[in-house]
């Protein structure tokens, strides 16, 4: 059993990318669903408008980079006023239906063949990279230690995705911190109060909307730069595990979407690590290497779950607001 | 439901007064005091409001004038559209036809944020908290025109960081008064069910209302701080704002009350002096009235609690 090699693996998703990417999602979902309790279960719709809209400007329309990112954060701001300018004068619940099924739509249209010369269909798009390479003021050769190794491309990548992140915590901490905040805050508790204090609920709802919508395309985009932009990553799986990222490190936290990211990746590399090599050693003699491939999310599941029940704030929660839970 | 605070077992024999004795508004109608009657100085003006659920007419109000600078009471029994009218008037709910006016300025179709920032501010029957934010943030969010509730000046605490020290200080002000204060950093969701109805009207009153819109303040609140309840009610008026409150409690009705409005399936059926119009046949008709085609047998529960909130009226009045 290669130990080594499978905590070397681990610790590569600390500051990979794609964990980036799913903290930035998180994040946004913490505005929605943490701070303003909207429950957006179309998370999943807005990283694919993010990573469709920079690629297709990209190779369609030969957009440059931040002409490219503006037009994902712009398609965001539309998909948000589409879902909520119906739902938001609704019950909670109905906003949680309709993002379900319009993060689904958009993935369907984004598969279907119809549109193959621009979507690429079931194969996705690739070769969108060039535009932000370029952009990339580090020298060929090999940066950082150990797991944290990479290629010059690799860690301009994984700065870029990191500062982003960590404005993005900046953005949330100061505007909860806020009078906004406050505002926020309290709908979440209860707007017909907050309604009643002279606060226009439904604008704040649709602001809170957008802005986490914002988070999760511009995850969408980080989460698209190291691979190919693929319609099946955005399933509502995607959502679901952004929302056990959230619940992880805490719903209202700051810290929490980001912590609870590299919780859920550094344990989905390990378990997938460990497991696949145990096949392979004979351990698990009644198991095949794609059943294996399996077993890591239920590993995940049963980690998720124990921290959930032990912890049940998540690992940044502030344990006095579980007195009161209704 | 009954909301009558007599009822308790440990409740004391005499009812609930207010420390300080109110001094009684007068002289506030034109002509004889009767539904929908004119009134010298009116705030809110209500013309054929009605509000229908399916088949079910909850609220037809023909003519309503509510007195500025006083406390009216809106009293009736239960199913008279009473919180439906408040809902109405706040812009909660929207009726099917009919118009009001506050302040000489029309609110029909106005959404409740904008009534509120026009100075009509309301409470509601079911307190509402907001339990997992602190006592002083529940009382920040009641100020108005704050500048940090922009999201992109919330960037920048240097552009509301003076208001809200000015804010925060009013508020602590308003705290001590209502004896808040040594809670200001819990969460509103560990006050008992009393101290959320004082945190509610403390936080009412951070936006200088001219009225204020009581629903039920005193239900499921214990006798003790019906006591003190009841003379911020009265500190309200003497401070210049107008009161309208929605109340079970017959003897509060009567101690505070400047004026009184009587409403039963929908309707006003009497309105005037808190004294004067316990003796209208038509209020009696209403508490009592609601049975007299049925059986007594059937129903002795609701019929006794009418009965004997007449008869405790009565009695008072001897």
């Amino acid at each position: 059993m290669d130990w080594e090699a499978i905590f070397n693996n681990a610790a590569v998703e600390l500051i990979s990318p794609t964990t980036a990417a799913y903290a930035l999602a998180a994040l946004g979902l913490a505005v929605h669903f943490g701070y303003t309790g909207l429950l957006n279960f179309g998370q999943a719709g807005f990283m694919a408008l993010g990573a469709y809209g920079y690629a297709i400007s990209i190779l369609t329309f030969g957009f440059p980079v931040w002409g490219a990112f503006l037009v994902g954060v712009g398609a965001s701001v539309v998909f948000a006023l589409i879902l909520g300018i119906p739902t938001l004068r609704l019950r909670a619940d109905y906003l949680a239906i309709v993002t379900i099924a319009a993060a689904e739509i958009v993935r369907l249209l984004f598969t279907t063949n119809t549109f193959a010369s621009v979507t690429g269909s079931a194969n996705g798009l690739s070769g969108y990279k060039n535009g932000f390479a370029a952009l990339n003021p580090l020298a060929e050769g090999s940066y950082g230690f150990g797991p944290f190794e990479n290629n010059a491309y690799d860690t301009w990548l994984r700065i870029v995705a990191w500062s982003i992140v960590i404005l993005a915590a900046l953005f949330v901490w100061q505007v909860m911190r806020s009078p906004w905040g406050r505002v926020i805050k309290g709908i979440r508790e209860d707007e017909d109060a907050v309604r009643a204090l002279g606060k226009n609920v439904y604008a704040y709802k649709m602001q809170s909307l957008i802005l986490g919508g914002v988070f999760g395309t511009i995850a969408g985009m980080i989460f698209a730069l190291p691979r190919a932009v693929v319609p099946s990553n955005y399933q509502t799986t995607l959502t679901f595990f952004i929302y056990a990222i959230l619940l992880l490190g805490g719903a209202a936290t700051v810290l929490g979407p980001i912590i609870g990211s590299m919780i859920f990746w550094v344990l989905l590399s390990f378990f997938s690590g460990f497991v696949s090599r145990a096949v392979e050693a004979g351990w698990l003699p009644f198991m095949t290497t794609i059943q294996g491939g399996q077993l890591r999310f239920i590993l995940v599941g049963v980690a998720i779950m124990l921290i959930v029940i032990f912890r049940p704030q998540g690992v940044f929660g502030n344990k006095k607001e579980l007195a009161f839970v209704r | 439901m009954s909301a009558n605070a007599g009822l308790d077992p440990v409740a004391p024999l005499e009812p609930p007064v207010p420390t300080q004795k109110p001094i009684k508004t007068t002289g506030l109608h034109v002509g004889d005091a009767e539904p929908g009657c004119r009134k010298v100085d009116p705030i809110l003006v209500v013309d054929k409001v009605r509000r229908s659920f399916g088949g079910l007419t909850a609220v037809d109000v023909d003519h309503l004038e509510v007195p500025r600078g006083a406390i009216t009471a809106l009293i009736g029994p239960n199913g008279a559209g009473k919180t439906t009218l408040f809902n109405l008037l706040t812009g909660f709910d929207k009726p099917n036809d009919g118009k009001w006016m506050f302040d000489g300025r029309s609110l029909a179709g106005m959404p409740a944020y904008r009534v509120a920032r026009m100075g009509q501010i309301r409470t509601f029957q079911l307190t509402k908290a907001l339990g997992l934010l602190s006592v002083m943030d529940n009382m920040l969010l009641g100020a108005k025109g704050q500048t940090g509730e922009n999201m992109f000046r919330a960037l920048l605490p240097f552009l509301w960081r003076t208001q809200e020290e000015a804010n925060r200080a009013k508020a602590l002000d308003l705290l001590t008064r209502f004896k808040l204060d040594t809670k200001k950093d819990d969460y509103a969701a560990s006050l008992s069910g009393g101290q959320r109805k004082l945190l509610e009207m403390a936080r009412a009153l951070m936006s200088d209302p001219t009225l204020v819109m009581l629903d039920e303040p005193m239900a499921g609140v214990n006798p003790a701080l019906t006591q003190s309840l009841l003379d911020h009610i009265l500190n309200l008026k003497s401070q210049g704002m107008t009161v309208l409150f929605v109340e079970h409690d017959m003897h509060m009705v009567r101690h505070i009350a400047d004026w009184v409005i009587v409403m039963a399936e929908g309707k006003v059926v009497a309105e005037g002096d808190p004294h004067e119009v316990m003796k209208n046949p038509a209020v009696i008709d209403a508490y009592l009235g609601q049975h007299h085609d049925e059986d007594i047998g059937q129903d002795p529960g609701a019929e006794t609690e009418h009965v004997s909130a007449i008869k405790e009226l009565l009695d008072d009045e001897r």
